[in-house]
């Protein structure tokens, strides 16, 4: 720990004479990283982007067959997705997309938090609890699919524990229900798990303090508990949310691939993509790219502020305030 | 900052697979490949075969007994993922990036259009099959504007599976021939469900739409490759599906049903009569339940005899590929008289050949043998499209609307008509 404060002012020290070498100097060190960057994220996105501004031939000639050629049309393809005859499916689409992050990973965080305070009390048969909670996790999506298609077909499990005979995979609400259980079913331990990796490195005494000064059990988790973890469940939130906007798998072997109720950007693209339309394709995969990185923006902006940040100085501590109430720890870090 | 980063590095798997699909089809935007005309399969070499996978295993037996006898052509089989249209994608890569790789392809019979408009696969010389031998619906699925792209190997029709001790309990000597009689020996018989195919919103819901609009004398689109489909016949072939759901002729569930699922209510004993392919025989003759108990007729129709749409696989040569005449005489040697019958023998996957099903050897050991040709006699192709998906997409969405109750017939015939009138060009 001593290190790490002592650190940073040396390296203050030097900046001011060196600024030319060590600049230069990093952006050596850097470089590799940068072309990396620049060729598998950079390129794709550039390549799918300009893609998107053209449209391959349909038309047929005389003699039955395709007129080959890809014709620029500019921005074409977005204003048809916007307000072109299949605009209904691209709203449809969005709203599901929409209506499926919200709900499901609402329901994730509660029961993944919810599953990380399990796991992390001390009890007997409690690593047999972590992995069992894990499992659902470790199967591959298309499985689950396949398993919860299962449950819910016409004289499946599902049914049968509710005594009435939904049609779970046919076309309304209910197939929605089915996809988001099924969803939370699978990735609540992805937030568990990270939420317990952020439990456990919250010192005990932390908790003790607390109890000494009279805090119950729910204001220990308010105030307590939730702020320090804070930091890891952002990320963790973060990743779901990433995660469930391109949504594609699950609804695809669940429920099917051209059903409204459940159709997502992901899968309007794919569809796209498979009758040959690549530019359209490219279109959607654009929109979907902004409308994720919209989302994440505007969730570190309002909720996290820098969860790098946070991380950081969660980990090197500044030197102790000397005369500060314990409680307000935590309240430092969330801020 | 390095929080937006770490946002983008995770979004761009989203935009990747897209972006490599980009990266594949700028290639094809030069010419268009090979010629369409006949006569350039040149070339002598080892080739391949794609196809899904061999389940049966006898696909690469056949191969193995082929390269005894052409050891400087062999051919090596590359097996495709299990779903069609994961075949079809991996073909439309190699074509579009004109690799090699694929020699020979294994092409549903719906690909056809699409794979010859674009040029994909080389015309095949067609005075050098005996056309003639072979069942002229299977043939026409390997035609695309009176050229032959794809010779027949393997095809497939709906039959009607119906219970025959059910039937016999109730007093009834035949399988019913019409929709009318369908009902009528269902009024007779209690204790199951009557009737079912495959009306989950995927392929097999085409596929049974097409057969009632077929069985009603009606066409989706016609022999002149027009949509035809806003008509009385359509209308009435719709109306047994829709009217069967509504007053319970069909389960509730079957909404749901593709293939096995059908399958699995046919052998827990839950219906009198199904719809479905010829690979259910040999299946529901291992169910404890249904065991013997069953058999196979013609599919029932409005006025007499149903027509069942065609299924199947045809043999097709890439356009970019070496060694054509080698891939055309390996296709002869799969569709000959020999090879097919040891297929049927070790794989029960229906033949193309049409003498083969009079063999009284296969007919003993496979009794729906006749009825099974009587059906393909009178099976109709599917739209043959360009846009083939576009196409059956369209008329899923519009059965379903209608099977479901969201739209009426009239209001689903009339919109699928004009969405087809877009998507196919005469």
């Amino acid at each position: 720990m001593s290190t790490t404060i002592a650190g940073p002012p040396a390296a203050r020290g030097r900046r001011r004479g060196d600024v030319r070498g060590s600049g230069r100097l990093a952006g050596m060190l850097l470089s590799p990283t940068v072309i990396v960057l620049a060729l598998v994220v950079g390129y794709p996105v550039i390549a799918a982007f300009r893609e998107s501004l053209y449209q391959r031939g349909e038309g047929l000639d005389a003699n039955g067959f395709v007129v080959q050629g890809d014709k620029f049309v500019g921005l074409r393809n977005y204003t048809d997705i916007f307000t072109g005859p299949n605009s209904g499916a691209f709203w449809n689409a969005f709203g599901n997309t929409t209506f499926f992050t919200v709900v499901t990973v609402v329901l994730e965080t509660v029961l993944g938090v919810t599953m990380a305070l399990v796991m992390h009390r001390a009890f007997r048969g409690r690593g047999f609890v972590r992995a069992s909670i894990l499992v659902p996790w470790a199967i591959p999506t298309v499985v689950s699919g396949l398993l919860w298609r299962w449950v819910f077909q016409a004289d499946g499990i599902a049914n049968a524990m509710i005594g009435r005979q939904v049609l779970w995979t046919t076309e309304g609400f209910h197939a929605k229900v089915a996809v988001i259980i099924a969803d939370t079913w699978k990735t609540a331990p992805f937030v568990g798990l990270l939420v317990l990796a952020g439990l456990q490195v919250i010192p005990r005494e932390v908790h003790e303090a607390a109890r000494v000064d009279g805090a119950g059990a729910w204001q220990g988790f308010w105030r307590i508990t939730l702020p320090m973890v804070k930091p890891v469940l952002l990320v963790a939130v973060l990743f779901r949310l990433l995660d469930v906007l391109r949504m594609f798998d699950l609804p695809v072997v669940l429920v099917g691939l051209h059903k409204d109720s459940v159709e997502t950007l992901t899968m309007i693209a794919y569809n796209e993509a498979t009758n040959l339309r690549y530019g359209p394709a490219a279109a959607y995969a654009t929109i979907l790219f902004l409308y994720v990185a919209a989302v994440a923006y505007a969730f570190v902006k309002l909720l996290g502020a820098d969860i790098i940040g946070d991380m950081r100085q969660k980990r090197t501590p500044r030197p102790a305030p000397p005369k500060k109430k314990r409680l307000t720890v935590p309240a430092e870090v969330a801020a | 900052m390095a929080s937006i980063s770490t946002i983008a590095r995770g979004v761009v798997a989203v935009v990747a697979t897209v972006a490599l699909a980009a990266a594949c089809s700028s290639g094809t935007s030069s010419d268009g490949g090979a010629s369409a005309a006949p006569g350039q399969l040149t070339g002598r070499g080892p080739i391949t075969l794609a196809q899904g996978k061999d389940t049966s295993g006898n696909v690469q037996n056949q191969i193995n007994a082929w390269n005894k006898l052409h050891p400087k052509e062999t051919v090596r089989l590359v097996e495709l993922p299990e779903s069609a249209d994961q075949q079809r994608q991996q073909m439309v890569q190699n074509a579009q990036t004109k690799s090699d790789a694929y020699t020979v392809l294994n092409l549903d019979v719906v690909w056809t259009a699409e794979f010859a408009a674009n040029r994909w696969v080389s015309p095949l010389p067609k005075d050098q099959f005996d056309l003639a031998k072979f069942l002229p619906s299977a043939v026409q699925t390997g035609v695309y504007r009176d050229n032959l792209y794809a010779a027949p190997w393997k095809t497939d029709a709906g039959l009607l599976y119906y219970r025959k001790d059910l039937l016999q309990n109730a007093g009834i000597s035949a399988p019913p021939k019409t929709w009318a009689e369908l009902q009528t020996d269902c009024g007779k018989i209690k204790g199951a469900d009557c009737y079912a195919g495959q009306f989950d919103k995927y392929e097999g819901l085409t596929v049974n739409f097409s057969e009632a609009v077929d069985s009603a004398g009606g066409t989706v689109v016609d022999d002149q490759g027009k949509p035809n489909v806003n008509t009385p016949q359509a209308k009435q072939g719709l109306d047994f599906l829709v009217q069967g759901f509504k007053t319970g002729l069909i389960p509730k569930e079957a909404i749901t049903y593709q293939e096995e699922d059908a399958r699995r209510a046919f052998e827990k004993g839950k219906l009198v009569f199904l719809r479905q392919w010829p690979y259910q025989w040999a299946l529901s003759n291992k169910a404890p339940k249904v065991k013997g108990k069953f058999d196979v007729a013609p599919l029932p129709g409005l006025n007499g005899p149903g027509a069942p749409t065609l299924g199947g696989h045809n043999l097709a040569i890439s356009s970019f590929a070496k060694n054509k005449a080698t891939a055309l005489d390996f296709i002869k040697y799969l569709t000959s008289v020999d090879t097919e019958r040891l297929n049927l023998v070790a794989s029960s996957e229906a033949p193309t050949l049409a003498s083969l099903y009079d063999e009284p050897a296969l007919q003993k050991k496979f009794p729906y043998l006749p009825t099974l040709k009587a059906s393909l006699l009178n099976a109709k192709p599917r739209p043959k499209a360009v846009r083939y998906n576009d196409v059956t997409t369209a008329i899923e969405e519009s059965a379903y609307a209608a099977l479901t109750g969201k739209m009426t017939t009239d209001q689903a015939l009339a919109g699928l008509q004009s969405k087809l009138g877009q998507l196919i060009q005469p």
